[in-house]
């Protein structure tokens, strides 16, 4: 993967979604520090326009916006990244399962697959939560159930193609175990297609985790949680919209930055793009294999 | 010396095959790297006639296809053209806008891809396919569709002009990519390897055809290869290249026969004869990267001959011969290297009474198609045996059947004396580590993503548990017995040649010390002088180790080089068998004499033989040598 890094960095799009990532990044990871006062106390009336004492106002209970931001993003991607290493995980071993076996394997567990893939992804949690409560382990899960049909359509594809290679035939004749194989011969070879697929799951996990974060399935009051902060304050919008709106921006840059990144980190891996031309980046979108791009109806969905 | 002035004579008037003024003129061409500076191909002039094939043969990387494709006005990405003029029919397509190249290539040239199953595009039926040659589509008439089948002596009528692509064979395919590049009538048609798919018999057909279109349509063709026999058997002149340069140019014969540059010479020796007088030699070292090529003369770092003088200039053509040109200072002067002469032991040792591998009344499947039928042979212990047959005969399913791939069979296997259950994993480790298995292509049969070292520890480990010092002494001593250094364990397979992942591939298979060896075509994915070096580090480890070999090969040449015994292979049953001095001496089968005729013969330093084939005509640059003779 690092040979990639110069020629991702010499695509303009790839540069913007670092920049984008970056920023976010660092108010989730420095926001803690950084938070001038606590965001659970109530230090005046509700819905306040920014001033000297609350720089973005209060909100809808009357604390202090600047602190719930800058502790209300890392929660969100926390969970986002862990549920899309549990997905992609559990997703990778189960596509490269039914891409090495073949035959009647291979068809149960991709149809299996194709039955969660039929269920819509927000009723299915509404459904999971409202039995067992809005647990975060549960939210976790659930995410990473929704990833793992998805990713295991792209890690069997590509195990498909490795498996025909001639050095997994070495490997069968001098009797290497099929877990062996699959983990050893198998899995380092489609890394790069994983690691693009893992890229844009994440872009879904923020959205999806927001999204219910938003509908009160998720973190629970009284939390500083962008999703939530988005739903708690709506009814104030017109007296201090900072509330709503930089949530909002903020979520929307998170998963645009994931979004062009995991796409470039795409195109430089299959379209082998040479570094230092913007000649090549064109070139790039122009041929090589059409890749799954994110699109942000998905953001829109759950957060209209 | 009178000799070699007749040779001169007939040289010069072989070269009258091209009449009239040179049709196609390249003048000082040089095509670099796209941003740089580096030359793939430099300082290229020659000319070609109407009615002349002139062969542009080379090895991986010399530039021999780039220099090709720039006779139509294309450069690769990545490549551009740094200098120079392709003059075709007066025309200097290089100067042109795209808008004019796109018409010069309506009309004044045609490419054959190497590859016509991709060439073609597999949704048009060969109707649509083959009108589109035409910029006017009103020309395209059914009578001028079947008379372009005729040309290239594929069925001329409706029904086969309704069939897709994949209804037809390679060589129907190639074929049909002949024809689409005669459509309209070009001045010079570049050919591209355009027989290096196809079994031998078939190319032996195609070549015969392209060589008549060529003479009834007053074409000049360019006919790029690596397979020296192929181009000796078509070609009038022939360009040899080397890291981007012309190293010597000349008449056919004159040029195989009486090779003047170093590098011409080593590679003629490298190439497997059928008759088998001498043991192929590789070429010691690499060829230089395109941008690190030495000063001066790009062949130095390898040749025996060379001096300072040789890696200060550039060196230029010296005219030797008539028609004949050699970029080197030594033109002339006898290098020191010269032929063994093939001196194969029977047995390289003493075998025991149970052959290693033994193979009784075995038959295969896929699917519901048999493949092979009744199949019985035996691999005496210190032999190497060779299976050959043409595409499709059976002989890679068979090497996979020993191998334990393939499942789909019965009969019985033994290797020796002890039953081989089907399958590799029903077999026990002891088995499994005895036969070892070689793979065709040495670009698929590495774990991209493991250094070489780790690939061989990862296989050492499958058998057994040396202590980690112990380990990297195994690794480095099978990596020396392919004679490769220890400094390879630490590369991965992207950064070495093919020849050297080849070497690693077998290297490999060496370090489980087995008794078995199965080599699958191991040598067809490389250039003549990296086969010469594998197939002798394959000989030497043999010999010394008394190794049992099933070496699986389509190429009958290399056969005398490897093997003591023969099996030939038609259609999944065995036809011949016997030792390689009988079999190839006396050929008993109708398929082993007719492997060996369709063979592109490339016997050096004998007066070229009548080529018979089967449409029945004489070879006509053979034809037109004897009357010249």
């Amino acid at each position: 993967m690092s040979r990639h890094v110069p020629r991702l960095l010499a695509i303009g799009s790839a540069r913007i979604g670092s920049i984008l990532l970056a920023l976010v990044l660092a108010i989730t990871v420095l926001g803690p520090a950084l938070a001038p006062l606590s965001p659970l106390d109530f230090i005046g009336t509700p819905f306040q326009a920014p001033n000297a004492h609350a720089w973005l106002g209060t909100d809808v209970l009357g604390r202090d916006v600047l602190s719930r931001l800058l502790l209300g993003g890392y929660r969100i991607l926390g969970l986002s990244a862990l549920a899309t290493v549990l997905g992609v995980l559990a997703g990778a071993l189960l596509g490269m399962t039914a891409g090495y076996a073949k035959g009647a394997a291979d068809e149960i567990i991709m149809r299996l697959l194709d039955v969660v893939l039929a269920f819509p992804q927000i009723i299915l949690a509404l459904l999971f939560v409202s039995i067992i409560g809005p647990e975060l382990w549960l939210i976790v899960l659930i995410v990473a159930g929704f990833h793992a049909p998805q990713v295991a359509r792209v890690a069997r594809a590509a195990t498909l193609r490795v498996a025909e290679e001639d050095y997994i035939r070495f490997a069968e004749t001098i009797g290497m175990s099929r877990l062996k194989i699959l983990i050893q011969e198998i899995f380092p070879n489609i890394l790069t297609p994983l690691i693009v697929e893992a890229g844009l799951r994440f872009t879904y996990s923020i959205a999806l985790i927001a999204g219910l974060n938003f509908l009160g399935l998720g973190t629970q009051p009284p939390t500083a949680d962008w999703g939530l902060m988005i739903n708690e304050n709506r009814i104030g919008l017109a007296t201090n919209p900072w509330p709503v709106v930089i949530p909002v921006l903020l979520i929307a840059l998170l998963t645009i930055g994931t979004n062009l990144l995991a796409d470039a980190l795409g195109r430089v891996a299959f379209g082998r793009v040479e570094a230092g031309s913007d000649e090549a980046g064109r070139a790039a979108r122009n041929r090589g294999p059409a890749l799954p791009r994110a699109d942000s109806a998905g953001v829109a969905e759950v957060q209209a | 010396m009178t000799a070699i002035e007749a040779l001169r004579n007939t040289a010069g008037q072989v070269t009258a095959a091209g009449l009239g003024l040179p049709v196609v003129t390249v003048e000082k061409l040089r095509v670099v790297l796209a941003g740089g500076d580096a030359a793939v191909v430099e300082d290229v002039s020659l000319d070609i006639r109407p009615r002349e094939i002139l062969g542009l043969v080379g090895e991986s990387g010399s530039g021999k296809t780039t220099l090709g494709l720039a006779m139509l006005g294309y450069s690769r990405r990545g490549l551009a053209f740094g200098a120079g003029s392709v003059r075709i029919d007066g025309t200097d397509i290089l100067a042109q806008s795209d808008a004019a190249k796109r018409d010069s290539r309506r009309r004044l040239v045609s490419y054959v891809p190497q590859d016509p199953a991709t060439a073609l595009n597999p949704t048009l039926r060969l109707r649509t396919q083959l009108s589109e040659c035409f910029p006017n589509p009103a020309e395209a008439t059914e009578a001028r569709l079947l008379q372009m089948l005729a040309e290239v002596k594929l069925p001329a009528d409706g029904a086969f002009l309704q069939r897709f692509p994949h209804q037809l064979s390679g060589g129907q395919q190639q074929r049909i990519a002949i024809a689409m590049a005669f459509a309209h009538r070009p001045r010079l048609i570049v050919m591209d390897e355009p027989t290096t798919g196809l079994d031998v018999t078939t190319q032996a057909h195609v070549l015969d055809t392209v060589r008549q279109l060529c003479r009834e349509h007053d074409v000049a063709v360019v006919y790029v290869s690596h397979d020296l026999a192929v181009v000796d058997s078509l070609a009038d002149r022939v360009a040899v290249l080397y890291a981007g340069h012309i190293v010597e140019i000349g008449p056919v014969r004159r040029v195989l026969q009486q090779p003047e540059h170093p590098y011409t010479r080593a590679l003629i020796r490298a190439v497997p004869d059928l008759e088998g007088r001498a043991v192929i030699q590789g070429i010691s070292g690499q060829a230089p990267d395109p941008r690190h090529r030495p000063a001066g003369c790009a062949f130095a770092p390898r040749c025996d001959l060379a001096t300072e003088d040789c890696r200060r200039d550039t060196i230029a053509a010296h005219e030797i011969g008539k028609g004949h040109f050699v970029q080197c200072l030594f033109a002339g002067t006898p290098d020191k290297a010269a032929a063994t002469a093939l001196d194969r032991p029977a047995q390289t040792g003493t075998s025991s009474a149970v052959p290693v591998l033994r193979v009784d009344g075995l038959n295969a499947s896929h699917g519901d198609r048999q493949i092979l039928w009744d199949i019985s042979l035996q691999v005496p212990s210190h032999c190497c045996l060779a299976l050959v047959g043409e595409s499709g005969s059976g002989k890679t399913t068979l090497a996979r059947c020993i191998a334990g791939l393939h499942r789909n069979l019965t009969g019985s296997l033994s290797l020796e004396g002890v039953p081989l259950p089907v399958g590799s994993r029903n077999r026990t480790r002891e088995l499994r580590q005895r036969i070892q298995y070689i793979f065709q292509n040495p670009y698929a049969s590495l774990n991209p993503r493991r250094t070489i070292g780790r690939s061989l520890e990862v296989a050492l480990l499958e058998f057994e548990r040396p202590q980690r010092q112990q380990r990297r002494g195994r690794i480095i001593a099978a990596l020396e017995s392919v004679a490769l250094p220890a400094r390879f364990a630490d590369l991965y397979p992207h950064e070495m040649s093919g020849g050297q992942r080849q070497r690693a591939a077998i290297a490999r298979a060496l370090i489980v010390e087995p008794t078995l060896l199965v080599c699958d075509e191991v040598t067809s994915a490389l250039d003549v002088s990296v086969q010469a070096v594998v197939v002798d580090v394959l000989r030497k480890l043999q010999e010394e180790r008394g190794l049992a070999m099933l070496f699986v090969t389509h190429n009958l040449a290399l056969v005398r080089n490897i093997a003591q015994r023969v099996a030939v292979l038609q259609a999944g049953r065995i036809v011949e068998e016997g030792d390689v001095a009988a079999v190839l001496g006396q050929p008993q089968s109708a398929e082993t004499r007719r492997l060996m005729q369709d063979a592109p013969h490339f016997d050096l330093g004998n007066p070229p033989t009548q080529q018979a084939n089967e449409a029945g005509g004489v070879d006509p640059s053979v034809a037109m040598r004897a009357s010249v003779g």
